[in-house]
């Protein structure tokens, strides 16, 4: 079975974004871009089935700019086989589910693990829109997997817990934190990973049009909040509560 | 403009976040909810009560039990044929299923809202709320999820919607339902409560997270949170991860206590009416959102602060 695995190019998860003063969106010149973490964890996981057997490839694909190479390269270099990159710039949720769904049809992967959403637009929506476009069944906010036959099970993680859902394969699932944690490349693997094949390819290429349906008038800073008081000591924090009405 | 809403539910009772998305949906046009489960007539009774609701539409299937996204997202599909818009809260169901939705009617979905500009604009956060964008739809239907704190909820009651069998959808066979493990809350529910008392890495253990967090909630009949390092460690379970990937809140008050305060955290819970923050370390983030802070030892200060109030 091949697994087939969409990542993204994003701004690194440390770096605290900032706003253009133009309101045009937030300023990514010379800031440092990593893999989505979420995504990490779906080429973990994907990883663990092919060293368990239950896999036989793994396919990282990104649909972004050229630089989205780079993205890629790290998933080659943490293990994945080979690489598809689909260049196209600032392309939405709707749009890369389209070009996955063409991908899956070539490809035709027992299982497509994604991150559940991208730290920079937070749309948490690609594996549910690929699952509807081609008709499978998904298992969203998995915090863990196992495969066993033409079906696999997904525990997931739902308000209050979490439950378990059984998915006919081929099925589409995203990834939630605890699902497991990501290795980190190896140097030997890093270099391999240079020789590793990327397919370059566009929209065009798969015959999907992928012109944007939201258009974003502005994007400003969130009302800022302002540093209080600081008490002196328990007293007064419990008078604070006792004038505020929280306690009696 | 007609408005199809998510109502989320347990077949039992309405869930609290219906209620926001009433309020978000009535700004757009004419609100009627959509129940689907099994066994759930109760859920629409409660739902035809909600003032702004026109029209409950009653979905009931064995297959929509568990709200499994295979099987209800082509009854939502099939209802959109006479609606202008879908609305979903951006709960754990929400989020599942409004994406299938908005693929199928080949719509790019709005996710999270926070306010309603417009009959097609609305606010956002991305960047894990660092930004607010403000975005323009252009497709003819809109899917949308919708942020719980950021909109005022709906009455429960004063209203007398009518209630409309419905069917579609029905078992996908693509999927089934293996069972839950849904955490017994003694305590309130941490996206609906006033008070929140949340626990940080500081806390160093398990043990040690229940022995001080634990009282203090109690104490105060305030739910119990926890930062994403502390769910990391494994003090606590993931459901009681507050932040950006956790939940997001807006409680009247809440006690961040051990919580330096990482972005991702604050993300989750800047909105919250006043902040107190606990921590003995006077630089860490937290204190420069917080309306009262105290700087002290957790371990000798929350204790010290149950006894005396």
């Amino acid at each position: 079975m091949k697994i087939l695995v969409p990542v993204k190019r994003v701004i690194d998860y440390n770096v605290k974004p900032r706003v253009k003063s133009d309101g045009s969106g937030v300023d990514l010149a010379n800031v440092k871009m990593s893999m989505n973490p979420f995504d990490e964890i779906a080429i973990e996981e994907a990883l663990r089935l092919r060293e368990k057997g239950v896999a036989t490839e793994v396919i990282a694909v990104s649909v972004g700019p050229e630089k989205a190479q780079e993205t890629l390269r790290t998933a080659l270099a943490m293990g994945a086989d080979r690489a598809i990159l689909v260049v196209a710039e600032d392309v939405e949720p709707l749009g890369v589910a389209k070009l996955l769904a063409k991908i899956m049809e070539e490809e035709a992967p027992g299982l497509v693990i994604l991150g559940k959403q991208a730290i920079d637009d937070d749309s948490n929506q690609t594996g549910q829109m690929l699952a509807a476009l081609t008709g499978r069944p998904q298992g969203t906010f998995a915090s863990k997997v196992e495969v066993s036959g033409d079906s696999v099970n997904v525990t997931r993680e739902v308000d209050g817990g979490s439950e378990t859902v059984s998915l006919k394969t081929p099925a589409i699932i995203t990834t939630d934190l605890r699902l497991n944690e990501p290795r980190y490349a190896s140097l030997p693997n890093i270099m391999k990973a240079k020789s590793k094949p990327m397919a370059m390819k566009t929209p065009a290429d798969y015959g999907v049009d992928v012109s944007p349906r939201l258009k974003t008038l502005k994007v400003v800073e969130p009302a800022t909040r302002s540093a209080g008081i600081k008490v002196a000591d328990v007293d007064a924090l419990a008078a604070k509560l006792k004038e505020m009405g929280v306690t009696a | 403009m007609s408005v199809l809403i998510w109502v989320e539910h347990d077949n039992a009772s309405m869930k609290d976040a219906t209620l926001a998305v009433v309020t978000a949906a009535a700004k757009l046009g004419d609100v009627h909810a959509l129940v689907a489960g099994n066994g759930c007539s109760a859920v629409a009774d409660q739902a035809a009560k909600v003032a702004g609701v026109s029209k409950v539409l009653l979905a009931n299937d064995a297959a929509f039990a568990n709200a499994l996204a295979e099987n209800v997202a082509p009854l939502i599909a099939g209802l959109m044929a006479n609606h202008d818009a879908f609305l979903a809260p951006a709960t754990a169901h929400g989020k599942n299923i409004a994406p299938r939705v908005a693929a199928s009617l080949d719509v790019m979905q709005i996710s999270d809202i926070l306010s309603v500009e417009s009959a097609d604009t609305f606010t956002r956060p991305i960047y894990a709320g660092n930004a607010i964008a403000t975005v323009q739809s252009s497709d003819a239907k809109k899917v949308i999820t919708v942020r719980g704190t950021a909109f005022v909820k709906a009455e429960p009651s004063g209203g007398s919607a009518s209630i409309e069998a419905v069917s579609g959808g029905g078992d996908a066979g693509l999927s089934a339902f293996v069972g839950a493990e849904i955490a017994k809350l003694e305590r309130p529910e941490l996206t609906s409560a006033k008070i929140i008392v949340s626990g940080g890495r500081a806390l160093k253990d398990a043990a040690t997270f229940e022995e001080i967090i634990f009282p203090l909630a109690d104490k105060l009949g305030a739910a119990v949170g926890a930062s994403r390092a502390a769910v990391d460690a494994g003090y606590v379970p993931n459901d009681y991860q507050v932040g950006q990937t956790g939940k997001i809140v807006a409680p009247e008050v809440y006690v961040a206590v051990g919580i330096s305060g990482a972005i991702q955290h604050l993300a989750g819970m800047k909105d919250s009416k006043t902040i107190i923050a606990i921590n003995k370390d006077e630089d860490a983030p937290i204190f420069q959102v917080a309306d009262i802070g105290l700087v002290a030892d957790l371990f000798k200060a929350v204790p010290e602060l149950v006894a005396k109030i």
